[in-house]
């Protein structure tokens, strides 16, 4: 037996009983972190739909076309738009290392999501101070919870924007920053895709009628 | 950090260079401005049809505005998320397909239930309604 075991020690043919740790390309992060994302499209989905079925019931109250400041979503929407845009720039920068760069890139994307989400309170504000609330009637309640749910998640960006921007300043663009901004980069885009939906079919057909 | 770094980044992008390949894929300048300005088309024109009323048949605009929607999304996916089939051995796109599935069949399925569901209640009348409790 131990003359067995050193043979093979000789030999150089010991079994190793350890994993040699294989280059990771990171790409499992991203995956997860898709399936995340579509796993959040899916509560859009569901939310979509409820406003679908219960957009038309008014209660009597004030219908899109009353309450809806078209030129105002507009501004809205352009807000994500640009930001959009502006944290493609920022991923453009983290490509090429300019730290710098990237953090102002990151900047200017947290400024127009908090113009976006503060032009969003604004107009809640302004509707339920008009008496148009979500216990007003079921596309209110529909309205507020889409709407809402959108805008706490822009809100969540935004947080998670200014803790990666903390991050890339302390440790620089390294890879586990890289990672977190590919996954912020991700979500961003993915509220914008969502509100795609949002100004379609909620704001615009809901003021056709 | 000041001398630290930037021996410690060129690593980083001598790694970079052959590992990240077959990642998913990353924009170019010229991707992110062309599917910003697709994207700002595609927004205009539904906000210009609904708000100069321009289209007198409601349906017909609120198709078009459903369709460039549609258009745009596909655009989004693929200038700034940067879908493609290749990304994670296809994973990526076919929990794509799977959830599209998945929103189709909520979607069609909620309205469709919800539509018969209304179609099929016994009508009430003013009186009625206003008793309701």
């Amino acid at each position: 037996m131990t003359e067995l075991h050193t043979d093979y020690m000789q030999e150089g043919k010991a079994p190793t009983f350890y994993l040699e740790e294989e280059h990771h390309p990171e790409g499992s992060t991203m995956l997860g972190f898709w399936l995340y994302l579509m796993s959040d499209c899916l509560i859009f989905a569901v939310l979509f739909a409820t406003h679908a079925v219960l957009g038309r019931n008014y209660a009597a109250g004030p219908s899109p076309a009353d309450l809806f400041d078209l030129p105002l979503v507009a501004v809205n929407t352009s807000m994500l738009l640009f930001s959009s845009i502006t944290y493609g720039f920022a991923m453009l920068q983290v490509e090429r290392y300019e730290k710098k760069a990237t953090l102002f890139w990151m900047a200017v994307t947290a400024l127009f999501g908090i113009a976006f989400v503060s032009l969003e309170l604004y107009e809640f504000a302004h509707m339920i101070h008009e008496g148009a609330g979500p216990q007003r009637s079921a596309f209110l309640s529909s309205f507020f919870t889409l709407v809402g749910t959108h805008g706490l998640h822009v809100t969540s960006g935004i947080i998670w924007m200014f803790v990666l921007m903390a991050q890339v300043a302390k440790h620089g663009l390294i890879p586990e920053n890289k990672r977190r901004l590919m996954c912020l980069s991700m979500f961003w885009h993915f509220l914008d895709v969502v509100w795609i939906g949002v100004f379609s079919f909620v704001y615009l057909m809901g003021v056709l009628g | 950090m000041s001398t630290h770094a930037p021996t410690h980044e060129d690593a980083f992008e001598a790694h970079h260079g052959h590992s990240h390949g077959h990642e998913a894929g990353h924009g170019t300048f010229k991707s992110y401005v062309t599917g910003f300005v697709l994207s700002v088309i595609l927004t205009a024109i539904p906000f210009w049809l609904v708000m100069a009323e321009v289209i007198d048949s409601p349906v017909l605009t609120a198709v078009i505005i459903m369709a460039l929607g549609a258009i745009q999304i596909v655009v989004h996916m693929i200038f700034f998320l940067h879908m493609n089939t290749r990304s994670e051995g296809g994973w990526t796109m076919m929990a794509l397909i799977f959830t599209i599935v998945l929103v189709a069949i909520a979607l069609s399925g909620s309205l469709w239930v919800m539509h018969h569901l209304n179609a099929n209640m016994m009508p009430m009348s003013p009186e009625m309604m206003k008793n309701m409790p």
